[in-house]
């Protein structure tokens, strides 16, 4: 009867999923974490403007992949966010301040800089908070009989500071790349200044990771210099990324910096994937001891082919609705 | 101190979902009035109609955008707190969760944008659908949510292998046996909030003399709603308790404080029931009443609480006075009907000033039915969380510690404070401002897709002209906003 590896396209759904909700997500919360530095107050309406359309669909993968974690790989749904408690709290928190503040801004006058606030402190928070998930994936987690052992603050390591700083950066990055191809003037020349400091930062948390990574964990290390030297080509890529955006950003190009960012996560993603692969609770638990009943992934996933594209269809068309540059004093007609 | 994680984490769970069941509760019902409305705008041409939907849309949008907000954290809430439940349930629940999530939260939000933005901008029949569809999404997302918590309190179609539920049959676990009762007592109780709140608003415009057609209009459609509901709601209510006497007894008895099974139960009007020694105090009651509406035979015999372990009987006060709050509420509800149709004749129902004030005080009556009825049913499985197969102890994430639960209980309540003050003080600007409210003023900072673009009204207090002199006639219980003078004293320092 199981005639197709159900667990193994789960896999790739879920890991879509992630990758679709950073990639989006990301760059509205970059464009929150970026909220503080920008020039001026027109600045942060065209700053608010260009993500305010898109920022709610975005989130909802963030809700499906909640979801779908619980219907296809529940153990990593129950140990991920019993082990990150305090930081799923401050996750939760963030998005909500933020999303408020999206609502409020506009609303208000003499109360203005409080959602100022509310909007960017939410988005580091919470962009912190993935970044520190990320982290606390690589180390491992700490478990008995399928369930996490660990004290609430096991997750909280200088590792995983730097990954929550790192994916700040990475993050602001994404936004300021966001901002070049979405606006124009001084805005857009500010974006550019950024955006090479910001590169650098996460160049930086990227050298460190990777040389710090191999020290935490043997899995890693055989991986890496022994078995399958193919891994290399991930950051080799990523790298390459980074160069494009470089070059780009001195060439004053408007598109390229984005995608190219875009690129840099994609391929970092892909590496730490292929580094773990198959563990999903390292370091114990592979994706097939993880996954629910075949049962259950297949009622799922029935239902899923049919909607999944539509809301593919519908989160495009809403992109290409909102396209063009966002100008300041003008709404979209 | 010893902190109890369990019991810290269902007090953050009840109140995380009490705080985000009052949204979604009033939602579905608004959405299918403002749908009602859209078709009546597409038919007949009034300017009234299109003028009420306009208007309740945008308390729809906030009432919207509050729910999704809040709502995030439900799904989390599942795997923080409850890891071993969600482990153990999630070859049913995932599937559950997953499917409200991308049939209704998809669908809500594809048309929502088309509802709050498009009525200039797409064809009328275009706008109408729209409302229709915004409308099925929240009945859909009901439909999901209400079968995977009957489900819970009647689990049906799965079997226990190895410490993890699996699925035996979809429809019998979709469609459990407590299942239809609950959805159709849920969706009638959503209507019935959402006829309450536009008829106390309605009620509210009209003793201030504000567009007196178009509220009579709203004012009358919902009186002749609540005259066909109210008295139904308690009809489906009854079966619903019929449904749990048979699946849950317990529940029933601790709602009746009946501590021996015996007949002739009395229906307790008033008790202080004492759970240590397992009897009650104070006790009023109609002979025999509580007997014939459960068994429908005066001398029915019906099961007490003795029938279970003290240790395993739900916490028998707030079941059984949450369960008398929803009742009187429902009442107050059949009475309200009933004088609006007996003064209906000669329009005195539009005049009548303390019939008016009743009815806007009578907006938070079924909010309060909703949440107690809400406690009857969660804390009467106690100490169950999947009924008679998996209890609330066993049911929560090992490794959670008391102080743990605290710090995000408190997190919660603050977080939650914060945004419910805002979000339900820029509601009562939007409803100051009312049916006149001018949509063009706030057209430069119109930006579609956010719910609350919808309303183009300033958070801080600023006069509207014509509105201006009712300001001191606020809605119930909620004093004035701000003056104008503090709101420009700050406004000095910009």
């Amino acid at each position: 009867m199981q005639t197709f590896d159900l667990t193994l396209i789960w896999a790739v759904i879920i890991g879509f999923g992630v990758i679709m909700y950073v990639l989006m997500d990301g760059f509205d919360l970059g464009v929150g974490i970026l909220f503080p530095f920008a020039p001026n107050e027109e600045a942060r309406d065209v700053m608010m403007n260009s993500v305010a359309p898109v920022w709610d669909g975005n989130e909802t993968w963030l809700v499906l992949g909640g979801a779908g974690l619980l219907a296809a790989f529940p153990l990593v749904y129950s140990i991920f966010l019993p082990a990150m408690y305090i930081g799923v709290f401050l996750l939760l928190a963030g998005l909500i301040f933020r999303g408020v503040a999206f609502e409020f801004r506009f609303k208000a006058r003499t109360s203005r800089y409080l959602w100022n606030w509310a909007f960017a402190g939410g988005s580091m928070v919470a962009a912190f908070a993935q970044g520190a998930v990320v982290g606390a994936y690589v180390q491992g987690f700490e478990t008995e009989n399928m369930r996490y052992v660990g004290g609430a603050l096991d997750w909280l390591t200088p590792f995983t500071v730097l990954t929550g700083l790192g994916l700040m950066a990475g993050y602001a990055l994404l936004g300021s790349t966001w901002l070049i191809l979405k606006t124009e003037g001084y805005i857009q020349e500010w974006a550019y200044k950024i955006t090479r400091p910001l590169l650098l930062a996460v160049l930086v948390v990227f050298a460190l990771v990777s040389f710090w990574t191999p020290f935490i964990d043997e899995l890693v290390r055989d991986r890496w210099f022994s078995t399958i030297q193919v891994i290399w080509v991930f950051p080799a890529l990523a790298l390459f990324c980074a160069w494009q955006i470089l070059k780009s950003v001195g060439k004053r190009q408007e598109g390229v910096p984005f995608v190219a960012t875009m690129g840099l996560f994609i391929f970092s993603y892909l590496g730490l994937l292929a580094s773990r692969w198959p563990y999903v609770v390292p370091p114990n638990y592979t994706l097939y001891d993880a996954a629910s009943a075949y049962e259950s992934q297949l009622f799922l996933l029935l239902g899923l082919l049919f909607v999944i594209p539509i809301v593919l269809a519908y989160t495009a068309w809403t992109y290409w609705v909102f396209r063009g540059k966002v100008k300041a004093g003008v709404g979209y007609h | 101190m010893d902190l109890d994680p369990v019991l810290l984490s269902r007090i953050q769970f009840a109140f995380v979902v009490s705080f985000h069941a009052i949204f979604p509760v009033f939602t579905i019902g608004l959405a299918s009035y403002i749908a009602v409305l859209e078709g009546l705008a597409f038919r007949t041409d009034n300017p009234a109609w299109v003028k009420l939907s306009a208007f309740w849309t945008k308390v729809f949008a906030i009432v919207f955008g509050m729910g999704v907000v809040s709502g995030i954290v439900m799904s989390f809430q599942f795997g923080t707190n409850w890891s071993n439940f969600s482990q153990a349930s999630a070859n049913f629940l995932g599937p559950m969760l997953s499917y409200e999530v991308v049939t209704a939260f998809f669908l809500e939000a594809a048309f929502l944008g088309v509802l709050l933005f498009g009525r200039d901008k797409v064809p009328k029949g275009v706008h109408l659908m729209s409302a229709i569809m915004v409308a099925t999404g929240t009945f859909i997302s009901a439909f999901w949510i209400l079968s995977a918590n009957s489900w819970m309190q009647t689990p049906a179609g799965v079997e226990l292998r190895e410490g993890m539920f699996h699925v035996t049959s979809w429809s019998e676990a979709i469609f459990n046996p407590s299942f239809p009762y609950r959805f159709a007592h849920m969706i009638v109780a959503s209507f019935l909030t959402g006829s309450f709140v536009v008829a106390g608003v309605s009620a509210w415009y009209l003793l201030l003399g504000r567009e007196v057609e178009a509220n009579r209009k709203a004012l009358s459609m919902c009186l002749w709603l609540i005259l066909v509901l109210a008295p139904a709601q308690a009809v489906i209510g009854d079966f619903h308790g019929l449904n749990t006497l048979e699946h849950q007894p317990e529940k029933v008895a601790a709602m009746e404080a009946n501590w021996e099974t015996q007949s002739n139960v009395p229906l307790l009007l008033f008790a202080i029931p004492d759970q240590e020694n397992q009897t009650n105090h104070f006790e009023i009651g109609i002979p025999s009443l509580a007997s014939l509406i459960l068994t429908h035979e005066w001398d029915g015999v019906v099961p007490g609480l003795n029938e279970v372990a003290p240790e395993n009987q739900p916490p028998v006060w707030i079941v059984f006075w949450s369960f008398r709050i929803m009742v009187a509420m429902g009442v107050l509800m059949v009475l309200a009907a009933l004088t609006g149709l007996f003064l209906r004749k000669g329009g005195r129902v539009y005049q009548t000033k303390w019939y008016l004030q009743f009815l806007r005080v009578m907006s938070i009556a079924p909010f309060l039915a909703v949440l107690t009825g809400w406690f009857v049913t969660e804390t009467g499985r106690a100490p169950w969380l999947v009924y008679g197969i998996m209890n609330q102890a066993d049911a929560v994430t090992p490794s959670l510690s008391g102080w743990m639960a605290l710090f995000t209980l408190i997190g919660y309540i603050i977080v939650y404070a914060l945004v419910f003050t805002a979000g339900v003080y820029y509601l009562f600007r939007v409803l100051q401002v009312g049916l006149e409210g001018d949509d063009s003023i706030d057209e430069e900072h119109d930006r579609p897709m956010r719910p609350f673009s919808a309303a183009h009204v300033s958070f801080e207090y600023e006069p509207y002209p014509g509105v201006e002199k009712d300001m001191n006639l606020s809605p119930a219980g909620v004093p004035p906003t701000g003056s104008s003078s503090s709101s420009s004293s700050k406004n000095g320092g910009q």
